[in-house]
């Protein structure tokens, strides 16, 4: 049944903070049969005061608001902002305003929130002293960090935190932070999370002083008790909180001892008509300073005004947060001791990360932890810890990372109830059966469907994790797609590409893509269009990574590096002098690199078309070493030379370099030519191998070095090299089609189902009747191959785009320094 | 190719002709050099949009944003920019670092002439 406006009961809110307009948003969801009237002390609606340090990082006013001024009136919310309630009466059921407004309710709500706390310091009441809570307080500070050059905060908490990087956001040349307890964060981490704490935020430019009670304020700084002082220009006090309950106490509601206005677990006040919720209220010797707590409190009495029974019941303090960009995350009993818990420490104080975890004494559940550096384990912990779900046999395990086995799969045993998203109360079951039952596929549509992961985000990597689990669970199909802009795997990407012959980046966005790209689309799509039609790069330069677009590499100080084909790793004493002198004249870096060539660092973007101009000349080509493609054929010097060698192996690799030399592939190749068993070339270690014997040649494919060595397997044995050349063709241009982007072969072939024996079946004994056409495909590529650096140097348009400056085209970028290194030079550090 | 387009995002109290439209690749960006400042200008043909930001990423201070991939992110498509170094990304309307991480880049108002291109500058 609809009623009217006017015969609907008011309820009047008493403050338009974070929590009051929660409250607010939680009304209108319900579609609550009641008139709002809301009172604010603020001059302006409410805003997000959890992120109030992004003020000074750019954020405006506008930005930080909970809801723009006409969402209230969309929602026939009567709001009253910079106009407190100074007085209720509660026999009349009657607010009245400074303002002079007078207005009666059926039910109140006291959502008057909190002020910073200011401890009785002598001179605290001097200039340039402030508090940090709102954004008028933001505007002082920030008007008279103009003329200052030093700053401090009062209070090591993690507001005080917050306002420390408000200072350094602010560019004070030094900010100090002194706390009274012997650590930061005293609520939330222990000594060793503050240690590891402490020493990432001085390494960012704080300077901390702890253990340090102050006993002045002066003009000039701080003096401490023991009678050191800290010279500072301005102060902010961040001591904490205290209740605003003044309002609830001039009426008579009962308060706390210390502040606070005394609520049950309905939030009712002492008056049955007065609500209290957030950081106002006292509930069971609690005062909550977290808005997740008063959020729930929001909730709590708008389900109450609407008939449900629901209660507060406490609310757990766990909290995960990014403070001046360190991780720092509690849960749970982040302080558990006694002779009943064990605690286990993990420390890394080169990463800086530091990580505690409460244990019962029989190992089987866990109390609660601390995460500095690092919280990725937060969500899966403290789940663990709030549902008492029993450890593994090797609980280190869960600061450690596990040893086989996945995160994801410890997801699906947490209960149904478990709440993921705890800022709005979303359970495992109500985003699993989204999921079932919703046909919710990814996280936009679960946030939109549940509202899990639109609060804080922290949940988000779990909710997505509990989407594929559940979808694997179901049986239905997870694809990995490119990016968000293909619904689309790179195997049936290139499908359609080949298909329907599209040669270029817009072409195949257009047809079978969506938004405007990325930079993880366009260089996969880029591989994918040289993969298949081995044309230019520098006709599509602006899709391909930084490396491509300038066939050559990045390093650091934005120099590039320079290295020339050297085939095998033979080179003439003329070709040698050639790198030499070029080096020389360019000012360049040289090394021997791992793949038996020379490398040349240090050359200015603008330096690279000479410098290939002279190398092109002596009869060098591009050696890719830039691309995702075909890098060297390393060899070892074989029969002609080595008394042990059983054939040519530098000829071999010779030969195979040049055959695949610009190739595109998902990921960087490399090869190896061995003359005997004893395999100086290393030729196992890389993507494909071939090692000498008796009769032929044996051939194994996907090794690879680099983090995780893996050695190649044996492919065909004992073959000649046609038979052999044919099966590399197969297997090359095989992964080429079929491989996810920036994967190596040892990894697709780990992920290929039937592994060797199936890859063997097609590459060998033509399984699939595709033999045929790899093949053409090959010899396609080898056919059509043009050196890049050269087809560059020939069209002057091309040449252009190596300018640093395209309006001052002769200019170096300055930026660009170098100093000395041994007889060499090396890019100065920023 | 969109001409004559003004695409003015801020109030700028002079507008400093900073190079030709052909100097910048198309849907790719360039780098010009502003008194001792560098600027990075991106010719988004796609969606017929030019921008322009600082060239130095606040990442890791590399020179290199002019260097990097354009492209849209989330369902809005907010136009943003890839460093080539490590791949932080940045919106090219607010410069705001897309990985929500407390990056932030400069970004200035770019407007089209006479197949010119014009770089709002604050004069001081």
């Amino acid at each position: 049944m609809l009623m009217a406006a006017d015969a609907m009961p008011v309820v009047v809110v008493v403050g338009n903070g974070m929590v009051g307009y929660k409250f607010c948003e939680k009304m209108v969801g319900r579609k609550a049969p009641f008139r709002l009237v809301v009172f604010g002390e603020e001059p302006r609606p409410a805003y997000d005061r959890v992120h109030l340090s992004a003020y000074f990082d750019g954020k405006t006013e506008e930005d930080l608001r909970m809801a723009p001024a006409d969402w209230y009136d969309e929602q026939h919310i009567a709001l009253y902002t910079g106009d407190p309630i100074v007085r209720i009466d509660r026999a009349r059921k009657t607010v009245h305003s400074l303002k002079g407004q007078s207005v009666s309710y059926d039910y109140l709500v006291l959502a008057t929130g909190s002020s910073a706390f200011v401890p009785q310091i002598p001179g605290v009441e001097g200039q340039g002293v402030f508090v940090y809570r709102t954004l008028e307080d933001l505007d002082m500070i920030r008007e008279y960090a103009r003329k200052a050059r030093t700053g401090a905060v009062l209070g090591g908490g993690l507001l005080g935190l917050e306002a420390a990087k408000a200072l350094l956001d602010l560019g004070l040349e030094e900010t100090h932070v002194v706390e009274f307890a012997p650590r930061l964060m005293p609520r939330q981490i222990d000594a060793g999370g503050s240690a590891a704490l402490q020493r990432q935020l001085e390494s960012l430019g704080l300077q901390i002083h702890l253990g340090r009670q102050t006993k002045e304020i002066t003009d000039g700084g701080l003096v401490f008790a023991d009678g050191a002082t800290l010279d500072t220009d301005m102060l902010v006090i961040s001591a904490g909180i205290r209740p605003r309950d003044e309002l609830a106490r001039q009426a008579g509601l009962v308060t706390g001892p210390r502040g606070g206005i005394l609520v049950d677990d309905t939030l009712r006040t002492s008056d049955p008509f007065i609500f209290g919720i957030g950081e106002c209220v006292l509930h069971n010797d609690m005062i909550y300073g977290l808005v997740a707590p008063g959020y729930e409190m929001a909730d709590v009495v708008a389900s109450r005004l609407c008939g449900s029974p629901k209660r507060f019941l406490g609310f757990d303090m766990s909290t995960k947060l990014k403070l001046i960009g360190v991780d720092v995350a509690s849960f749970g009993d982040p302080h558990a001791e006694g002779t009943d818990v064990r605690a286990l420490t993990y420390e890394d104080t080169y990463a800086g990360v530091y990580k505690r975890i409460n244990i019962t004494r029989d190992g089987k559940h866990l109390l609660g932890g601390i995460l500095v550096g690092d919280a990725g384990a937060y969500n899966l912990l403290h789940q663990t810890t709030v549902n008492k779900i029993v450890l593994p046999p090797n609980p280190e395990d869960l600061i450690l990372g596990a040893r086989g086995g996945s995160e994801a799969a410890g997801l699906m045993d947490l209960p149904d109830d478990a709440v993921i998203c705890s800022c709005e109360g979303v359970t495992k079951q109500s985003i699993c059966s989204a999921v079932r039952e919703g046909s919710v596929r990814g996280i936009d549509a679960m946030k939109k469907c549940t509202r899990a992961g639109t609060g804080c985000g922290g949940c988000v990597p779990m909710v997505k994790d509990l989407i594929t689990e559940t979808m694997k669970a179901e049986g239905l199909y997870v694809k990995t797609v490119l990016c968000e802009h293909f619904d689309y795997s790179r195997q049936e990407l290139l499908d359609l590409v080949r298909l329907n012959e599209l040669t270029s980046y817009e072409a195949v966005l257009d047809r079978f893509g969506h938004g405007d790209g990325c930079e993880v689309c366009k260089p996969a799509v880029a591989s994918i269009l040289a993969s298949l039609w081995n044309d230019l790069i520098l006709k599509q330069d602006t899709i391909q990574d930084s490396n491509d677009r300038f066939l050559a590499n990045i390093q650091k100080g934005g120099t590039y590096s320079v290295v020339p084909r050297i085939p095998g790793g033979e080179i003439t004493p003329d070709k040698l002098i050639v790198l030499g002198e070029v080096a020389r004249k360019y000012g360049l870096y040289t090394k021997i690199t791992g793949g038996q060539r020379i490398d040349l660092f240090g050359a200015h973007v603008g330096d690279l078309p000479a410098i290939w101009r002279e190398l092109i000349a002596a009869g060098f080509e591009s050696g890719h070493a830039y691309g995702k493609a075909l890098r060297t054929v390393k060899s070892c010097v074989g029969s002609t030379w080595c008394r042990f060698g059983l054939h040519d192996s530098v000829s071999f690799a010779i030969e195979i370099e040049n055959r695949y030399k610009g190739l595109r592939a998902p990921h960087k190749l490399k090869g190896g030519v061995s003359g005997c068993i004893r395999e100086c070339a290393e030729a196992r270690g890389k993507d494909f191998g071939i090692i000498a014997t008796e009769k032929g040649w044996n051939l194994y494919v996907c090794g690879n070095g680099g983090s995780k060595p893996a050695h190649a397997q044996l492919l065909a044995s004992d073959v000649d090299k046609e038979t052999c050349i044919r099966y590399l063709d197969r297997f090359l241009m095989f992964y080429i089609r079929t491989a996810d982007p920036l994967t190596r072969t040892s990894v697709w072939l780990s992920k290929m189902e039937g592994g060797m024996s199936y890859l063997r079946s097609v590459v060998v004994n033509d399984s699939l009747g595709i033999g045929g056409e790899l093949e053409a495909a090959m010899d396609q590529h080898v056919a059509t191959y043009r050196c890049e650096w050269k087809a560059a140097i020939e069209d002057p348009a091309m040449e252009r785009r190596f300018a640093h400056f395209v309006n001052a085209p002769g200019e170096r970028d300055p930026t660009v320094a170098m100093q000395p290194l041994r007889d060499q030079v090396r890019a100065k550090e920023w | 190719m969109v001409n004559n387009q003004y695409m003015e995002t801020a109030i700028a109290t002079r507008w400093w002709y900073a190079c030709h439209t052909e100097d910048v690749p198309e849907n790719g960006g360039a780098c010009v050099k502003w008194g001792e400042d560098q600027i990075a200008v991106f010719n988004f043909t796609r969606r017929g949009e030019w921008y322009a930001t600082d060239n130095q990423c606040p990442h890791k201070q590399q020179m290199a944003l002019s260097r990097g991939m354009i492209g849209s992110a989330g369902p809005s498509c907010e136009p943003k920019v890839a460093c080539p170094f490590h791949k932080k990304t940045f919106s090219l309307v607010s410069g705001e670092c897309l990985e929500e991480e407390p990056y932030r880049l400069r970004t200035y108002p770019v407007r089209i002439h006479d197949g010119k291109v014009y770089i709002g500058v604050d004069e001081a």
